[in-house]
C-alpha cells in the first residue's frame, strides 16, 4: 500500500526537496561517465570557463533533482514512470560543495481518460542553494497506478 | 557544436552521434543513485509494473545521448584541430524542452542517437555568442523511436 494515496493528492500541494550535497567525487564520477568535458572534469579548465569553477553537468543536476523528487514523492506513491520533461532550465552552475534543496509543487492531479487505471500528476520543481539562489527548474509529470 | 561556428552549422542535417548500450548493471547503478523506483532497479518489480519488464530511467536515456554527443563533438574538434582550425570555446546550455520518453528502454537495448540543428540566432545579451536549438532522437535496435527532445546550446559566432 503506497504511503500516499492518490486521493490525498491535490493541485497546489507542495513537498520539500533535499537537502542534497554535491560532492567532488560524485561530480567527477558522473562527468566521466556521461559528460566528460574539461569544465566538468578539470579544475583549471573550469576556472577560466563561463561556469567559473568545477561545476556539475546539467544532466547531473537534472538527475539529482529527480532523486530528490523520488525521495519525497515517487517512492511514496505507486509511481509508474513518466512521459517526459516539458521543460528543464539550467539557471546557474552547480559547484562542488553546493547543497541543493527545493520545492516540488503539484500543478495538476487527474485520472487518465485513455488508461483509467492510471492517474496523471504534473508538477514543477526547483533547486536552490543554501543562500536561496535558483540553480535549476523543471516541469514534468508522472503516472501513478490507482488501486484496483 | 562539432567544433563549428554558429554561421557554419547547416540546419536540418541529421547528424549521427553513435550509440549507447544499456546493460542491466548500468541501468541499476544509475537508477539506484538517481531514480530508485522499483521497476528501474529490480527485475521482479519490472515484471509487475505496467511495462512488464525492468526499464532504464528516463534521464539515464538522456544521459546516454549526452555521452554520445560529447564523444562526437570531441572527435570532430580533434579532426578540425588536426587540420589547423582554432578550437572554439564550448558554450553552456540554458536547458531543454519537450523531452519525450516514447517507449521503454529495456536491458540489452542499444540506442542510436541523433541531433538535427533546427534554428540559430545571435544573442543580443551575450556578444560573440548565438543560440543553436536542435531536435534530438534516440532509436532502438528495432528502429523504433524511443526518445526525443529539443536541445539548446550557446555557440560561438565567427570573429571577422
Amino acid at each position: 500500500v503506497p504511503a500516499l494515496a492518490f486521493t490525498d493528492l491535490h493541485e497546489g500541494q507542495t513537498f520539500v526537496l533535499g537537502p542534497y550535497e554535491v560532492t567532488r567525487e560524485a561530480l567527477l564520477s558522473f562527468a566521466r561517465e556521461f559528460d566528460p568535458q574539461p569544465f566538468h572534469l578539470e579544475e583549471d579548465a573550469a576556472k577560466v570557463s563561463v561556469l567559473g569553477g568545477l561545476s556539475t553537468s546539467g544532466w547531473h543536476t537534472a538527475s539529482i533533482m529527480m532523486r530528490m523528487i523520488a525521495d519525497v514523492f515517487f517512492l511514496k506513491v505507486d509511481a509508474m514512470g513518466s512521459a517526459g520533461i516539458e521543460e528543464m532550465r539550467w539557471l546557474k552552475p552547480v559547484h562542488v560543495g553546493d547543497v541543493l534543496s527545493g520545492t516540488l509543487r503539484l500543478t495538476e492531479v487527474r485520472q487518465s481518460q485513455s488508461r483509467p487505471e492510471l492517474g496523471i500528476v504534473t508538477f514543477t520543481a526547483d533547486a536552490v542553494d543554501v543562500i536561496g539562489e535558483a540553480k535549476a527548474f523543471l516541469r514534468s509529470m508522472v503516472f501513478v497506478r490507482l488501486p484496483a | 557544436m562539432m567544433g563549428l561556428f554558429l554561421e557554419e552549422i547547416g540546419l536540418s542535417n541529421r547528424i549521427s552521434l553513435g550509440s549507447h548500450k544499456f546493460t542491466i548493471s548500468d541501468m541499476k547503478r544509475y537508477a539506484l543513485q538517481f531514480d530508485p523506483v522499483g521497476f528501474h532497479v529490480d527485475e521482479d518489480a519490472g515484471r509487475a509494473s505496467i511495462y512488464g519488464a525492468m526499464t532504464a530511467a528516463g534521464l539515464h536515456v538522456a544521459c546516454g545521448w549526452m555521452a554520445c554527443f560529447v564523444d562526437s563533438n570531441a572527435k570532430a574538434r580533434h579532426r578540425l584541430a588536426a587540420a589547423g582550425k582554432a578550437l572554439l570555446e564550448i558554450g553552456p546550455s540554458p536547458g531543454f524542452k519537450d523531452m519525450r520518453w516514447l517507449k521503454p528502454v529495456l536491458a540489452g537495448d542499444r540506442i542510436s542517437y541523433f541531433t538535427t540543428p533546427m534554428a540559430k540566432r545571435p544573442l543580443g545579451s551575450r556578444p560573440g555568442w548565438g543560440l543553436l536549438t536542435s531536435y534530438n532522437e534516440g532509436v532502438n535496435q528495432h528502429g523504433e523511436l524511443v526518445f526525443t527532445f529539443e536541445g539548446a546550446v550557446l555557440t560561438a559566432l565567427r570573429l571577422n
